[in-house]
């Protein structure tokens, strides 16, 4: 009798560790996914970790909306879903959970210990502040106009149009969800703008002060990550990150076409 | 002049991503250099008449040779540094063009632009391979002379 009750509290406590190693692997996986990590990185560190945490097998399925992750041990094999919804670019965020996982697969970190480490990634704030980031947006803009062979005199509208244009994307993606919207919106704020700077004498050569200041709204990471998903034989998440580089692509030349077009 | 006036814009705009996509502090410099590189590399092939497409190659290709050695170095994920490297090599230009001959009805120029600008982009994507077949390559080799 005493030996049976002891024997259940073994198996439970035994229990919640292989969940507990699970919840790790998980949130290292959705911490990496939302910050913009490219999907065979999340698949292995997972894996890896699972693997560091003596878990012989585990398959993990990884898509730009959703993680599937399974590990087997001598129980049933558990399996759990974890939706993405929002995903940003924060390569920090990714660049820690990757040593946080070198460190998982050293042994330096027990089960716990990574788990409150990953939580206090996965809750601290942005490197930059928005300000700083703005401003990157539209020095990069006026730097962008002069490796597109612009004039110097064009330089201030670019950067001015392309910090405005920065600044309209997270006002409108915080307005409402829909990235579509405020991508449209910001290229067409920046083609109003250019055309208005052109006509007041304030810039000189429309085409490229559009071209400079719709550079950081182009979506480099997705197209790069991308490609080395597709690569890498991840063909699902490759060809839905494509069309979503594909998509931001339109939005910001339908919002320069609808300028050109009525202007 | 000229060619300085593109090292050094090229170094901050490629920085300047680095900021945008929140990398860390450290390694905005190596961001910067990496795009600076690419860059430099695709200005002056092209500068020397030689068409978009292979001069996107071989830059895309240096980068990301040059990202993997920092990336190994530094034990940090190859993505940070090869994506501030790869924007300026976006077609962003071409695409605007296209899309403007486009909403002007001139659909033979429109279509023309479109599809060099999807081959650059093809390009791109083609350096990066090219890049990570010799890194695997190489760590075959080392295997082999391990084992």
């Amino acid at each position: 009798m005493f030996e049976a009750n002891y024997m259940d509290i073994d198996i439970e406590q035994y229990l919640e560790e292989q969940y507990d190693i699970m919840d790790v692997s998980l949130l290292a996986g959705k911490i990496m996914l939302e910050s913009g990590a490219e999907t065979y990185r999340v698949e292995d560190t997972m894996m890896r970790i699972a693997a560091s945490y003596g878990i012989k097998e585990s398959h993990s399925y990884v898509t730009p909306t959703g993680i599937m992750f399974s590990i087997e041990t001598e129980e049933p094999t558990k399996t759990k879903l974890m939706r993405i919804s929002d995903r940003t670019t924060d390569l920090k965020k990714v660049m820690l959970v990757n040593s946080t996982s070198r460190r998982i697969s050293n042994g330096e970190l027990s089960v716990p210990q990574a788990y409150r480490i990953l939580k206090q990634i996965y809750q601290s704030d942005e490197t930059y502040s928005l300000k700083t980031r703005l401003a990157a947006a539209a020095i990069s803009s006026g730097c962008f106009l002069m490796m597109f062979q612009g004039g110097w005199i064009d330089f201030l509208p670019a950067v001015l149009a392309g910090g405005v244009g920065f600044a309209s994307v997270v006002y409108f993606s915080e307005l409402i969800s829909i990235k579509f919207f405020a991508e449209f919106m910001a290229s067409l704020i920046i083609g109003l703008m250019a055309f208005l700077f052109v006509q007041i004498g304030f810039g000189q050569e429309l085409d490229k002060i559009i071209i400079g200041s719709v550079m950081p709204l182009v979506p480099g990471l997705l197209i790069t990550n991308a490609v080395r998903d597709l690569i890498a034989g991840h063909l699902i998440s490759g060809l839905s990150k494509g069309a979503e580089a594909f998509l931001t692509a339109f939005a910001i030349g339908s919002g320069i076409a609808v300028v050109v077009t009525f202007l | 002049m000229s060619v300085l006036v593109q090292l050094v814009t090229s170094f901050i705009a490629a920085a300047s991503f680095g900021i945008i996509f929140n990398a860390p502090k450290e390694s905005l410099i190596k961001c910067g250099f990496v795009g600076m590189l690419g860059w430099t590399v695709y200005y002056l092939m092209e500068a020397q008449g030689i068409d978009e497409v292979p001069s996107t190659v071989a830059a895309a290709f240096l980068i990301a040779v040059v990202s993997q050695v920092y990336a190994k170095v530094y034990k940090a994920p190859i993505i940070i540094y090869i994506v501030a490297g790869i924007i300026p090599l976006v077609p962003g230009g071409m695409a605007y063009n296209s899309m403007r001959n486009f909403v002007t009805n001139d659909y033979n120029m429109a279509i023309t632009l479109a599809a060099k600008a999807f081959m650059i982009s093809g390009s791109i994507a083609m350096g990066i391979v090219l890049s990570e077949v010799i890194n695997q390559l190489m760590r075959q080799s080392r295997m082999k002379r391990i084992g």
